[in-house]
């Protein structure tokens, strides 16, 4: 494992694949079978377009969708150990990820990402559920720790946006530790004041969800994703009966008291902008001082002069009047 | 005593010394010199079979029904014990255990899980199993130590939190959270002893301590060897082989640096001799919360954090 095999074979394995042509140009809905024409769905950001079921959106189109222009800027993160226990199970951990890196082309799980949303800087660290179903191991763990410290340092909101299976056994109780670990990190971001913020993405299951995923100041849903600890096969199997309707769904979630709202794909941005505004108590963006004619911040002094008077309290009465 | 499938040789051995002592003397055999020698070869090949058990071995003497669980210990360790119930929310799980009481002079909180030992019991305490309600009783718990400024010394046993429909609804993953950010924010000491089986996300919950020991022969880990086998083996079968790949002993957790320390079991595992091994468990906390306790709360506190957040930067080299 080295540079070579791991970062410069899948960019040239990336160049030299044939572009994938679509042989489907139309995609069926999952939840109402509706056929649905490639692009429209795309423009749709992967919702349908007949019953608004919220199908998986890939990492980079997350993160497109969530900052303003779509644009932002990826951060190199911290490399760790590689196959920490030398793991085997049919097929080697080794190779299960270079597998992954290939297929992906991606280090790891977890991407991290800063810009502005609704003109306020964010952090946002977002699973690539595409990379071994959005595991967490150590790499993921030092991801969401890096994120932690670029909030801290960036003076800026942390958006987590988990999309994961739950812990990665391949790196046995290194991954159980990263549920300690990812709880440290986010509690530094909480204990600089800034808003720490879930958006809870299908699936979110596991590991992932008993520990920083269900830390947030505030937890966002999106319609219908899976969100819970044990998975619904377990369940089954322990108590033999069938699974009530709608369960470990967004909003059987947000009746339970685990989420706080379930906003649709769409109204995302415009939402979690207003939380953050709202958190840090801020004026709406759209409103931009005007700079005074000739450059000079006259204006914007006397302006903030006004508002300190107007926010003084008014003189206590006298006492007994 | 309940023996395991590869105890076999030591069973019929036992067997044979159960016999002699039903005899009784007078066959011109000395019965005593006989059970003697028998008592020996127990002993050479208890150790033959201890001192090389697999990891799917460990599996099954940490899940021992005659290991001494959580309550057996607070029997035996913790005097003028007063149990306390329920999460003030919504039930009393009694999964978890927890409550005050005096540890070698101490006042202390102590919080576990319990197993039970028959089905009365197992099935009181869920087998060990905690619903969300038990790990807010622990968080309250440990909140409320904190508060007095009393150690905290958690006895973790459970094969995971439980899985169900209700333990869902009712936020079983935000509570494993919370109890996990509760153990990493306290200011008093927190000694966490793994003395059966750590299960995943269940046990994590309790055992993010300043100290964390593990029983010789317990096991720690991130899915239990069957449930991943049938993950990624796609057969139940091959927990065997899920065992050794997990790398779930206490030896294997102590060179990776989750653990820091390991105690030695009685010859044969903890269940043969529950009273050695509860002592042992008890010196190995006293010792350790006799140095913790001199700690400043906010030292107490960083260092458990800046612990867990350097865990796993590093494989076995």
């Amino acid at each position: 494992m080295n540079w070579l095999t791991n970062f410069v074979r899948p960019k040239i394995q990336q160049l030299v694949r044939p572009k994938e042509v679509p042989d489907n140009l139309w995609h069926k809905c999952p939840e109402c079978g509706h056929m649905i024409f490639h692009r429209e769905l795309e423009k749709n950001m992967r919702v349908c377009t007949h019953c608004g079921h919220h199908m998986r959106l890939p990492v980079k189109q997350r993160l497109e969708m969530l900052f303003d222009d779509g644009a932002y800027k990826r951060i190199e993160l911290p490399k760790v150990t590689e196959d920490p226990l030398r793991f085997r199970d049919v097929k080697k951990y080794a190779d299960r990820i270079k597998d992954a890196r290939s297929k992906t082309g991606e280090h790891d799980a977890m991407v991290v990402a800063h810009g502005t949303m609704g003109g306020n800087a964010v952090v946002i660290a977002a699973f690539d559920f595409s990379f071994m179903g959005g595991s967490m191991g150590m790499a993921v763990g030092e991801a969401l720790n890096a994120a932690a410290e670029l909030s801290v340092a960036q003076d800026a909101p942390l958006i987590v946006v988990p999309a994961s299976g739950g812990a990665r056994m391949q790196e046995g109780i290194l991954s159980l530790m990263q549920m300690a670990r990812t709880t440290v990190a986010v509690d530094k971001v909480k204990e600089k004041g800034l808003p720490y913020i879930v958006l809870l993405t299908d699936p979110t299951t596991g590991g992932v969800t008993a520990s920083f995923a269900m830390l947030g100041d505030i937890h966002v849903a999106e319609p219908g994703a899976v969100i819970g600890f044990a998975g619904a096969r377990v369940i089954e199997n322990t108590i033999r009966e069938t699974l009530p309707e709608g369960f470990q769904r967004a909003e059987y979630l947000r009746d339970h008291g685990m989420v706080d709202m379930v906003v649709p794909r769409h109204e995302l941005r415009a939402r979690l902008s207003a939380l953050i505004d709202l958190l840090r108590n801020r004026g709406p963006v759209g409103e931009v001082v005007p700079l005074h004619r000739n450059g000079a911040y006259s204006d914007v002094e006397q302006r903030l002069k006004d508002a300190h008077e107007a926010a003084k309290p008014a003189p206590s009465p006298e006492p007994g009047a | 005593m309940n023996f395991l499938d590869f105890e076999k040789p030591i069973a019929e051995l036992e067997g044979k010394i159960e016999d002699l002592r039903h005899m009784g003397d007078g066959d011109g055999l000395n019965i005593a010199e006989e059970v003697a020698r028998l008592q020996t070869k127990v002993e050479k090949r208890l150790r033959e079979i201890y001192s090389k058990l697999t990891p799917w071995q460990k599996t099954q003497v940490a899940r021992h029904p005659d290991r001494p669980h959580c309550l057996g210990y607070v029997a035996a360790l913790v005097e003028d014990f007063q149990p306390l119930a329920g999460d003030r929310g919504f039930a009393e799980d009694a999964a978890v255990i927890g409550g005050i009481g005096r540890f070698r002079g101490r006042s202390v909180m102590v919080i576990g899980q319990e197993k039970g030992h028959d089905t009365e019991s197992r099935v009181k305490h869920n087998f060990g199993m905690a619903k969300p309600e038990g790990y807010r009783k622990a968080r309250r718990l440990m909140e409320m130590a904190d508060r007095f400024g009393l150690p905290i010394v958690t006895l973790v046993d459970t094969a995971g939190a439980y899985p169900g429909v209700g333990a869902e609804e009712r936020g079983q993953a935000e509570a494993i959270a919370r109890s996990i950010e509760t153990c990493l924010n306290v200011r008093v000491p927190l000694v966490s002893v793994i003395i059966g089986e750590g299960g995943s996300g269940g046990a994590i919950a309790l055992a993010t301590g300043n100290v964390v020991m593990m029983l010789e022969h317990s096991v720690y880990s991130v899915i239990s060897p069957e449930g991943c086998a049938s993950i990624l083996w796609r057969s139940g079968e091959q927990a065997q082989a899920a065992a050794e790949a997990l790398k779930l002993t206490a030896q294997d957790l102590k060179r990776l640096a989750v653990i820091d320390e390991i105690i030695a079991e009685p010859l044969g595992g903890a269940h043969r001799a529950p009273d050695v091994a509860m002592k042992d468990v008890a010196d190995a906390i006293d010792r350790h919360l006799h140095d913790l306790v001199r700690l400043d709360p906010g030292v107490l506190r960083a260092r458990r954090r800046d612990k867990f957040l350097a865990m796993g930067r590093q494989g076995i080299e």
